[in-house]
């Protein structure tokens, strides 16, 4: 035993440990299976299942005594209930999944076990990754471990609860609209969304599958970098999106300067570009304030801010709130009470059971968003919604390639405000919609993007900088969320008690 | 544009959901306030424009692909239907359809 206790270290830290032996992977497992249980009323997590986890963490220490060493061998983790486990049930945060069990594990799932990953369990989300509180999981409010009255932010909200609250060194989200980027922010974790189409859909419960992206969230950008790693490449056979281009070590550029900068400005030569739709009255002074300080550190680091625009910011919301369900309502119209998931207990025929069934499993917003889904979707609105939607998506992500002429890299804050109270916007859809306005735009483009602890705003909540790239430069996101994490100790802070 | 309670019987039946009269009201009102909002897309210039469906095309065409129509999976039927609500003899069970 290390005199570190194990829920202190990240990822590279445990790693190393139990390469070294001095900690095993059961040992780190128990003690993260113990302290996630003690901090059960957090409702990070929905399931878990000690004897597969231990059983994982005993093959691993088997190769770690082979000889083996590895960035992720033995290290325990744990997943959002959106990919599918086969040794842990699958819900999805809905009581329309209650008790699944998946006779396979998502590709991602099945690439972190190859590294030697161990599961500790599955996390709450919100149902089908729908919201941005974790409001709407149908098993368990989670609570922000900065404020356990708050939210923890969503849909990715028991995975951002889970590490923070120091349950799990390092866990996988997903993200269609923000839900790693907006839970990461508010909850002090950094997490990463990589281009759309790098890492695989297959195994992930779908919701928008032109939006869907899988991607790590953990303590500092490097461990990112490492699950990244792991969990991207192409899946070519099992995901009909995910791109043909060979996998990378996004740990590569880690520590390294940019091209011909310094040691002392790592950053020199880094051009960051700064929305002014981003600055403007809708962000809350306290979040502003926060992310102009960390872009004060980002000058001293070499680089330089420059100002762009993009224009269609405020658009993105009924494009993304309408393209996002439609997806959603076709890929739910699998839910129907036959192959697997509730089946309604009383019903007169086929079309009935369907209903019942439907209406008893799908909470409040899932049904919501099935509506407008199917509404734009049928027959003599397609046009007017739907396609207007994709052709506007379309513009918004050449604005970016506008903006990517002038910079390199786009910053700016993840969401308006601070966590909000758990209950304060109620079930009021368009109250919830619009705190999606900064994370929606680079979703729409598909657009790699990351939160990067950047400091605390009011009431000591955490704030997140928001950092996108272009397609396919994770590496120089995680380079310069790194650098920035060298200079700072934001990302390393921890709520009081945990 | 207003939805009517009568267009949400009919989305709700195309849905396969079943509202009660006091669900219809407030699903009425909540979307009613969402497209209030969408009405901001009609004053964007889309002549031209093709949709964007998978994102990275814009920068470059992405090929759908296509694989051989070979059986990649084994036999799994047990482990498959495991979940299902209502299963006999390795078949889905689901109401009368035809009397």
């Amino acid at each position: 035993m290390t005199s570190k206790h194990i829920h202190e270290m990240g990822v590279a830290e445990l790693a190393a440990a139990i390469a070294d032996k001095q900690t095993s992977s059961v040992e780190a497992a128990q003690a993260l299976l113990a302290r996630a249980k003690q901090h059960g009323n957090l409702g990070a997590y929905l399931a878990f299942n000690e004897d597969a986890t231990l059983a994982q963490a005993r093959a691993a220490d088997a190769r770690v005594a082979a000889g083996e060493r590895g960035p992720l061998l033995g290290v325990p983790v744990a997943h959002k209930d959106i990919f599918v486990t086969r040794d842990f049930p699958t819900t999805a945060g809905s009581k329309m999944l209650a008790g699944y069990q998946s006779p396979f594990d998502a590709t991602v799932v099945a690439k972190l076990a190859g590294a030697g990953a161990v599961t500790l369990g599955k996390l709450n989300c919100d149902e089908f990754a729908m919201g941005g509180s974790n409001e709407n999981s149908a098993f368990a409010v989670a609570h922000n471990p900065w404020d356990t009255g708050r939210v923890p932010g969503g849909s990715s909200g028991g995975s951002a609860v889970a590490v923070a609250a120091r349950l799990a060194p390092a866990v996988t989200g997903t993200d269609t609209g923000g839900s790693i980027r907006q839970p990461a922010s508010f909850c002090n974790v950094t997490g990463i969304k990589p281009t759309y189409g790098r890492c695989s859909r297959y195994g992930m419960v779908a919701f928008a599958s032109s939006l869907d992206q899988a991607g790590p969230m953990a303590r500092s950008a490097a461990d990112c970098a490492t699950l990244l790693t792991a969990m991207a490449g192409p899946d070519i056979d099992r995901d009909s999106t995910s791109l043909d281009r060979p996998a990378e070590d996004y740990t590569a550029l880690l520590g390294k300067p940019r091209e011909g900068a310094s040691a002392a400005q790592p950053l020199k030569g880094l051009r960051i570009g700064l929305p002014k739709e981003f600055f403007g009255e809708g962000c809350a002074p306290d979040v502003v304030a926060a992310v102009r300080a960390a872009l004060a550190e980002y000058e001293k680091l070499g680089a330089t801010l420059v100002d762009i625009s993009l224009p269609r910011t405020e658009l993105s919301i009924p494009v993304y709130y309408i393209i996002a369900p439609a997806e959603a309502s076709s890929n739910l119209s699998r839910f129907d009470g036959v192959k697997f998931g509730h089946r309604a207990a009383q019903y007169d025929d086929l079309v009935d059971m369907y209903q019942k069934t439907r209406s008893e499993g799908f909470g409040p917003e899932v049904q919501r968003r099935i509506m407008i889904g199917t509404y734009v979707l049928s027959h003599g609105y397609y046009d007017a919604y739907y396609l207007k939607a994709q052709q506007i998506r379309r513009l918004i992500a050449q604005d970016f390639q506008q903006a990517f002429a002038q910079c390199d890299v786009i910053a700016g804050p993840v969401a308006p405000t601070v966590a909000w109270k758990i209950g304060e916007k109620g079930d009021d859809p368009v109250a919830n919609y619009l705190a999606d306005i900064f994370t929606l735009p680079g979703s729409l483009a598909g657009l790699p993007g990351m939160s990067v602890p950047a400091g605390f705003g009011a009431g000591g909540l955490p704030v997140g900088l928001q950092l996108l790239g272009n397609y396919f430069k994770e590496g120089e996101l995680l380079q310069a969320a790194h650098a920035f994490q060298q200079a700072t100790d934001w990302h390393l802070k921890t709520p009081e008690g945990f | 544009m207003s939805l009517t309670l009568n267009d949400i019987g009919r989305i709700a039946k195309l849905a396969r959901l079943e509202l009660s009269g006091p669900q219809s009201e407030r699903m009425l009102g909540q979307l009613n306030g969402f497209f209030d909002i969408v009405e901001k897309m009609n004053a964007v210039d889309t002549t031209g424009v093709e949709p964007l469906a998978h994102p990275t095309a814009v920068i470059g065409e992405v090929a759908l692909r296509l694989r051989p129509d070979v059986v990649s999976e084994p036999n799994n039927r047990e482990a498959n239907q495991k979940s299902a609500p209502a299963v006999e003899r390795g078949l889905f069970l689901v109401p009368k359809v035809i009397e």
